[in-house]
């Protein structure tokens, strides 16, 4: 029966070519300030453009009535692993705004775009001292785009010493899953190393697997697992006597800004996620924007363009370069600058002080949850983690039969935005529940969550289909997915 | 005066919040928490500058973005792969609400159907602009979206030769071959635009349109010849150019890529964009498909929504087997694109367009009548033309900006003395004179 309720969600979910009404326009048109030309011929013209007609005021209802569909940071605690969502300071967007950083054209003459040139060579001195490298390129656009140039450069490296037979890269199984599809996109073959019990990388393991065609070995550090790897020194020193290159994923530097410097420890390339670390939004799946930062013996490979900075009478001067052994562009122009005002704002208004307080505030406020939900759920790790935390759903699960997606999806009840689920993999951590609170958040809201984690612990027990069927409050109950992949429908259609 | 706290305003926690903490948790100071890390290497100094106050952080990037020549206060004629357009209003208004700003990637689809009916809308305007029959939620930027098709393409005819006109621009080419590097067998072949010598084991065949140079051609006959060998016509499209000229679903392009920055995005120095892979609707085509995709269906009580589908062949799931490396893409963008294109709309689109071909067909009929000036290619551009100059153009644009103009891309590298000139909808007649003044000034003092 169609109650008013339903009857108005659905207009709300009404798509905007069934909004569309013939002759209403949703912008205004410019005048024609110069003389008609001919049009050319109408074998290339198109006599048919199907696009919505709307007007601009019901654009804008319409986005906005979607909008109490969305959880996000500005209005949700949003615990989810491995991606840090902090605060995203409006400052930034405001910076990245600015009309002479906004509208400046990617092809314009050095001379007319030193400001957004300087900009972005400090932004690349700042990540390479953050994280000690030699050096940094930031054209980028996410962490796995850095991965795959850093993966890249090891080729290149390992090819330019005439070393053509190192085609293999170990990548441990807790790692996400860009490191394996990198490496391959790279021309790599992959390697899945286990993890020990303690979370370590398994040593015995690392030694069967190394060669003399090993090309790198791709370390998440913290890794997935929100733990630093006690046996760090010792791997690697083993890929090092191996002739590799050592990788290192910093999807996770929010643990360790001012905390130690992987560069220092014998990383050769390390990528950083300005998204995750560095306050970039992360827009409901994008724009990101990543940093690949090497050691000196992968320094000619960098992409390109690279910028450099040179100094005489005149003053100082930034350009584009091409390092001599570049890997090549990854994309047309100089990465997401937008992303890079944004990073550059934050790392500014922090300062050295600020920047080393980040990770460890952040590593307090995941160690505090561990110790609270200690006993309420398994914790396959009892020991300090950095950034986040896993735990398992496990016993609920074998006691009664709700899973960490149950748990998950019961959370949302309570505004709260479900922590990252099933990753690790399964074979790495059952029923993971992996939670990063990040460093904005106050005592007050991870004593929300605790308390909110250990009701629904408690009603697992007590009446698990409150679990089974969460989430409640939602505009829509759990989706069909197997549904939606078995019937594929991915566009509107005139039906 | 009052000592200011070292919390920073971002984060929350006092001391005495890091106490009650630490003391929960059981160590005597956060440093222990920190243990796991070897010893000689804790804690190093960071050598980057001391914080700013707001106040301080506004006037330093004003100054930063002072130093550079900003479009609107110059004219601007540069285009190849990054133009400039009128953006309504609405676009920053809708995209920077928090609830689409700051929210993440849509793995939770009962809290992000917000972020998904707009994506699905972008699939879906790409897909109506087109005329193609399914499109991804966006790729990183229109090169990387014809990097990845040229792939896809050789996955599904099961070919190593990836085959790109010579006109394709020059930067895509090369992200094409930094994406393939690494692949042995994959082979890159460069040929005459015309397409009168494909390799018979080509995969694909990549054309732009209108080509680097502006400039379109009729691709049905081109379409054919590629299908006839068993490839696939990967077409590079100009999205803007859609207003007024035929979709290529309209003559058989297999896969279509583009770059949506013209849709309602600033040109910000070369980013973030969005790139568009749309292709045809088939499972041999689907199952190739890189990046994300929304897919409608329902819930438990019978209605619509939204969730992200096809997910095994995505990194997180299929990890080295997966399609394409990509994550997290550009979410955002393709949510600003198509606001863009909402409000543009049907006649919107066709407008734009329009103003863009006149505007550009009177810059170029203003520089033929310059002495020493002459457009080297004939046929029909839509937007952007190349000109022969009198003097090299780096020259010529060094000299533009004591007129305050930004002139055009060098391309003296194909063209003696060549540069490609790009009007868009922002470009004044008043701009486009002052151009051709310039330019005449510039022509007459150059012997
Ligand atoms: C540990 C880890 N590595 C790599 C990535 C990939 O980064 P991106 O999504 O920016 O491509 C992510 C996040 O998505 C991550 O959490």
């Amino acid at each position: 029966m169609t109650t008013p309720e339903r009857w108005l969600e659905k207009h709300n979910r009404k798509l905007l070519m069934d909004r569309s009404a013939p002759g209403r326009i949703g912008a205004s048109h410019a005048r024609l300030d110069v003389p008609e030309s001919e049009l050319p011929d109408a074998a290339l013209l198109r006599d048919n453009l199907d696009m919505p007609e709307v007007s601009e005021s019901e654009i804008v209802r319409y986005f906005s009535q979607l909008s109490h569909y969305n959880f996000s940071i500005d209005h949700n605690f949003y615990p989810l692993g491995s991606c840090t969502m902090k605060y995203n300071p409006k400052i930034n967007d405001e910076m990245a705004a600015l009309p002479g950083l906004s509208e400046i054209h990617p092809f314009q003459p050095e001379e007319t775009v030193q400001g957004a040139l300087k900009l972005i060579w400090h932004i690349q001195e700042i990540l390479a001292e953050v994280v000690g490298m030699a050096g940094a390129s930031v054209s980028p656009k996410a962490g796995a785009e850095s991965e795959f140039a850093g993966m890249l450069m090891a080729r290149a490296y390992h090819l330019s010493r005439g070393d053509d037979k190192r085609k293999k890269v170990l990548i441990p199984d807790s790692a996400h899953g860009t490191n394996p599809a990198s490496a391959v996109v790279a021309g790599f073959h992959v390697v899945s190393l286990p993890t020990n019990e303690q979370g370590n990388t398994d040593l015995a393991a690392l030694e069967a697997a190394i060669g003399d065609d090993l090309a790198g070995f791709m370390l998440t550090q913290p890794s997935t697992l929100g733990i630093f790897d006690t046996n760090l020194s010792e791997v690697i020193q083993i890929v090092r006597d191996a002739g590799g290159i050592l990788y290192g994923d910093g999807a996770n530097l929010n643990a360790l800004l001012g905390k130690v410097k992987l560069g220092e420890l014998g990383f050769d390339v390390v990528h950083s996620n300005l998204h995750k670390t560095f306050t970039q939004p992360h827009g409901g799946g994008g724009p990101g924007a990543g940093a690949v930062l090497v050691s000196e013996r992968l320094l000619p490979y960098l992409p390109e363009p690279h910028v450099t900075r040179a100094e005489d009478e005149d003053g100082e001067r930034f350009s584009l370069t091409t390092p001599p052994q570049s890997i090549g562009r990854l994309g047309p122009f100089q990465g997401n600058f937008g992303a890079l005002v944004r990073a550059y704002a934050y790392i500014r208004t922090l300062g050295d002080v600020g920047v080393s307080q980040i990770s460890e505030d952040a590593v307090i406020n995941a160690n505090y949850i561990l110790s609270q939900l200690r006993g309420t759920f398994d914790l396959p790790q009892d020991r300090h983690c950095k950034h986040e935390v896993v735990f398992s759903a496990k016993n609920l699960k074998d006691n009664f039969g709700v899973s960490g997606k149950d748990v998950c999806k019961r959370l949302i009840d309570s505004g709260i935005h479900p922590p990252t689920m099933y990753f690790p993999l399964p074979d790495v951590v059952e029923e993971s529940l992996l939670i990063e609170p990040t460093e904005t958040e106050s005592k007050e809201t991870l004593d929300q969550f605790i308390e909110v984690m250990k009701l629904i612990a408690k009603e697992a027990e007590e009446d698990p289909d409150l679990l089974l069927n969460a989430p409640h409050n939602t505009p829509n109950t759990r989706l069909d997915e197997a549904l939606a992949a078995r019937r594929p429908v991915l566009r509107w259609s005139r039906d | 005066m009052h000592d200011t706290t070292a919390t920073s305003h971002y984060s929350p926690n006092t001391d005495s919040d890091r106490e009650a903490m630490l003391a929960a948790i059981g160590v005597e100071s956060a440093a222990n928490l920190f243990d796991d890390i070897p010893q000689d290497y804790r804690f190093p100094a960071l050598d980057i500058p001391a914080p700013l106050s707001e106040f301080e952080l506004r006037q330093e990037l004003g100054d930063l973005a002072a130093l550079n020549a900003t479009p609107g206060d110059y004219a601007c004629f540069l285009g190849a792969g990054s133009y400039r357009h009128h953006v309504p209003a609405i676009v920053r208004a809708l995209a920077f609400r928090g609830e689409f700003l700051t929210s993440y990637t849509p793995y939770q689809p009962e809290v992000s159907q917000r972020t998904l009916q707009a994506h699905y809308e972008f699939q879906t305007l790409i897909c109506q602009l087109t005329g193609m029959e399914v499109a991804n939620a966006g790729m990183y930027d229109g090169a990387t979206s014809l990097a990845e098709a040229a792939m896809m393409a050789a996955r599904i005819t099961k070919r190593n030769r990836i085959v790109l006109a010579e006109t394709v621009s020059p930067a895509y080419q090369s992200v094409v071959h930094t994406y393939t590097q690494g692949h042995d067998n994959l082979q890159v072949d460069v040929i005459a635009a015309d397409g009168s010598d494909i390799p018979e084991d080509a995969a694909c065949v990549v054309v732009q349109q209108p080509n680097f140079f502006g400039y379109l051609n009729d691709l049905e006959e081109m379409a054919s010849r590629v299908h006839e060998l068993g490839a696939l016509l990967i077409v590079s499209v100009d999205l803007a150019s859609l207003g007024m000229f035929r979709a290529p679903g309209s003559y058989d392009a297999d896969i279509v890529v583009a770059e949506a920055q013209t849709l309602g995005v600033s040109p910000s120095y070369g980013g973030p964009y969005v790139g568009v892979l749309a292709c045809r609707g088939g499972r041999d085509f689907l199952r190739q498909l890189p990046g994300r995709i929304v897919g409608e269906t329902v819930d438990t009580e019978g209605r619509t929504g939204y969730v992200l589908t096809l997910q095994t062949r995505e990194q997180h799931i299929r990890r080295e087997r997966a399609t394409s490396n990509i994550c997290t893409s550009v979410g955002l963008i393709a949510l600003m694109s198509a606001v863009y294109m909402a409000a543009q709309g049907k006649q919107g689109l066709r407008h734009t367009a329009e103003l863009c071909y006149h505007k550009a067909h009177y810059l170029a009929s203003l520089i033929e009548d310059i002495p020493g000036y002459s457009l080297p290619l004939q046929g029909t551009f839509f937007r952007e033309f190349v000109v022969q100059c009198p003097l090299p153009p780096s020259e010529v644009n060094r000299r533009l900006l004591d007129y305050k103009v930004i002139g055009g891309l060098d391309v003296s590298d194909r063209f003696e003395n060549g540069m490609l000139l790009c009007c868009t909808d922002v470009n004044t007649r008043g701009e486009i004179e002052a151009l051709a003044s310039a330019l005449a000034e510039i022509g007459a003092n150059a012997s």
